[in-house]
């Protein structure tokens, strides 16, 4: 019985940390910009692929072969942030202010990068080996906790640190958040938000590509990636609230959890229809999400 | 203000929607049947796309699981059609799920009336449930698109999941006859061809009565700003329950029609990616105007089909490349293809007259930009609308303090 219960919350708390990974950009980008990235999950899957080139480089090194990870993490948000900046450059910067195209736009643009994808690396699934060190499971007792999944929620737990630093420690985090809450004020004040803006979205497309990056530990790495995720970020952005960091951690956790509960209570399908009823009843209350920055405007996306 | 009929621009948006009607009427006495019952498809996905364009194109919700509604009803008719295949015994999944009795929610379907009954109450009723949920208590704008989205989502993962009761991933197929008649015989399907282009010209004729009466100009008000119309003492969540549920029973009955001619329905055609194509059909063709969307979903689909034929992987950089620079550079679709060329010269004249370089960017979205091609268009032809926005036409050139095209997108967005 005991033993349930810690596999269930250990699943639950890993499903929290990844859906964290694939959310937070999405929340900061979208709480900035009022952009709809449905290319989001393609960011991840830019970073996955990352991921796995990395590894293949590194397949001749022999001994050295573990050392692939930290290369891997880097790169993978070094490679999903440039992307991220060449699409802010290229077509989000013309869409601020509209929030229904931003979705259409960034929804042509997933589809043209998952068929990329598969003109370069093909249509199947690619797998990519798991290094010596990550392999198997932490016992506790009669439970394994498997330990790539621990790394995975220590590098969700180390970004989430990072990016608290970086909103709350930085004159930059600053400026962002300035520019959150109230756009003309703070450009009237001298913050040059079209910058803000690029740098905010390539960092959000980062955390999406690290996102990645540590899916390949836990599954295949394949074009359709990133649409198996998208939604579900979408509803941890709503849940959480929209621009907060805080908000993504509820409600990455709200999701994660509540769905490992309703899986082990019900089944697979009717977990995820339980927990998207869940939400909407959450959202009766707060329809803005959880953590939603209040403001005063009327209008307010 | 003008009555509707004699306004220009609706007039000859009708005469537009009746040249396709026509093309579609004759189309079974030109084409091989193959090619027919493509169309007739076609023409079902054009009816959601009607269905889309009063929600969004009219009313600005962005609905992105109308996939949900048009599964519901092409699964209300499977389950007729497919009770009727088995002639009185169990279908085939069942029996192989390990069913010795037809499930109780099951057996009514058998009844034709009740099915097609079905094809429309049951996307009503959902409809109105998550209308309520959500409209009521306010959830607008992106949240309620990302949750219908949800919707789509959840909707094709119990369909795969219910697989004794759905078939499964492989949805319900086998087919065989409709109301006693063979669905493989060309009379039936010329019969389907026709019963699905007057569908299609009754919901169109729904559409524009409703978008030219009072109640379509309540949706074009809760378009471009829902508070004033909430302070001038409209309640403005049964306004978009009702256009939600009008939506929903439509993409209902296309459902129903699509899946009676293709002869298969499977949770991939109602989960995430088709719900957000059939917005796409609208984007393209041009929202708020009727007609737009009627051309989107066949135009669309069309070259769909034939990409897909001919070059099966280059179809998605068509459609993906397609939506992007549709929405950026065309975001009133290919039904302002016409003002393309009073837009360039507007942009010409500005980029001579030297306006600030840099700063103001040239997007279609900001108000500088709308403000000089209204002012170029206006002064081009005697009369124009100044963008999608205001496609009933009835409200160019009115009140010009009231928020403009730009501003109803989102009012923050606007300085920035």
């Amino acid at each position: 019985m005991v033993e349930t219960f810690i596999m269930q919350a250990f699943n639950g708390i890993s499903l929290s940390s990844i859906l964290f990974l694939a959310a937070v950009g999405l929340a900061v980008t979208f709480g900035l910009m009022h952009i709809i990235n449905m290319a989001h999950g393609e960011f991840i899957m830019v970073g996955a692929y990352t991921a796995y080139v990395v590894q293949n480089a590194f397949a001749g090194a022999g001994a050295a072969f573990g050392l692939y990870v930290p290369v891997a993490l880097v790169l993978s948000f070094a490679v999903a942030a440039l992307v991220g900046a060449v699409v802010e450059k290229l077509i989000v910067s013309r869409l601020y202010g509209r929030v229904a195209d931003s979705l259409l736009v960034t929804w042509g643009l997933s589809l043209v990068l998952q068929q990329l994808a598969r003109s370069i690396f093909g249509s199947p699934n690619v797998g990519v080996t798991v290094p010596g060190y990550m392999e198997g499971s932490l016992m506790i007792g009669d439970i394994a906790l498997p330990y790539t999944r621990i790394w995975i929620l220590v590098i969700a737990l180390l970004c989430l640190l990072a990016l608290y630093l970086f909103m709350f420690r930085t004159r930059f985090g600053r400026t962002v958040r300035a520019v959150m809450q109230n756009r003309p004020t703070a450009a009237a004040l001298g913050v040059n938000t079209r910058r803000v803006d690029s740098v905010t979205f390539a960092l959000g497309s980062g955390l999406a590509g690290l996102a990645g990056c540590a899916l390949t530990w836990i599954g295949l790495v394949g074009p359709s990636l990133g649409q198996n995720y998208i939604t579900q970020a979408f509803m941890t952005v709503v849940v959480g609230g929209v621009g907060s960091v805080f908000g993504s951690v509820f409600g990455a956790g709200f999701i994660g959890i509540g769905q490992s509960i309703f899986e082990f209570l019900t089944d697979a399908s009717l977990g995820q229809a339980l927990i998207f009823l869940a939400v909407i009843v959450l959202l009766q209350f707060r329809p803005k999400g959880i953590f939603s920055v209040s403001s005063r405007s009327l209008e307010d996306e | 203000m003008e009555t509707l009929l004699s306004n220009k621009t609706q007039r000859n948006r009708l005469v537009l929607a009746a040249a396709i009607f026509i093309c579609l009427a004759v189309v079974p006495a030109v084409l091989p049947m193959f090619r027919t019952t493509l169309i007739a498809r076609f023409m079902c996905y054009a009816i959601v796309a009607l269905g889309l364009d009063m929600i969004w194109g009219y009313t600005g919700i962005m609905s992105l699981g109308h996939g949900v509604y048009f599964g519901l009803g092409a699964y209300c008719m499977a389950m007729y059609l497919k009770l009727a295949a088995s002639g009185g015994g169990l279908p085939d999944f069942m029996q192989w799920s390990g069913f010795d009795a037809l499930p109780a929610w099951w057996a009514p379907f058998a009844n034709p009336a009740f099915a097609f009954a079905m094809v429309v109450l049951v996307p009503v009723v959902v409809s109105v449930v998550v209308g309520l949920l959500t409209f009521l208590h306010n959830i607008k704008g992106v949240y309620f698109s990302i949750l219908s989205q949800a919707l789509a989502l959840i909707m094709s993962v119990l369909l795969v999941g219910s697989q004794q009761y759905t078939g499964g991933s492989n949805g319900l197929t086998d087919f065989d006859t409709i109301l006693g008649a063979p669905l493989s015989s060309p009379v039936t399907e010329v019969v389907l061809y026709y019963v699905t282009l007057v569908a299609l010209i009754a919901v169109f004729a729904l559409c524009f009565f409703l978008v030219n009466r009072r109640i379509g100009k309540i949706f074009m008000a809760i378009r471009d700003s829902e508070n004033r119309v909430r302070f001038t003492g409209y309640n403005t969540a049964v306004f978009k329950v009702f256009v939600y549920a009008f939506s929903a029973a439509v993409a209902g009955v296309a459902g129903a029609l699509y899946v009676s001619q293709v002869g298969i329905i499977t949770p991939a055609e109602v989960g995430v990616a088709p719900s957000i194509e059939m917005v796409v059909w609208v984007a393209v063709g041009g929202r708020g105007t009727l007609v737009g969307a009627v051309i989107g979903a066949l135009l669309t689909s069309g070259v769909e089909t034939f990409a897909s034929e001919t070059f099966p992987d280059l179809w998605n950089y068509v459609l993906g490349l397609v939506c992007i620079v549709v929405v950026l550079f065309l975001p009133g679709g290919l039904m302002d293809l016409p003002r393309v060329p009073a837009r360039i010269r507007a942009w010409l004249a500005r980029s001579r007259f030297g306006a600030p370089q840099g700063g103001a960017r040239l997007t279609p979205a900001m108000a500088a930009e709308e403000g000089v091609s209204v002012g170029a268009a206006l002064a081009e032809e005697d009369y124009a609308e100044p963008a999608y926005r205001d496609a009933g036409g009835d409200e160019a050139g009115g009140d010009p303090l009231a928020p403009t095209a730009a501003s109803g997108l989102d009012e923050k967005g606007g300085p920035r």
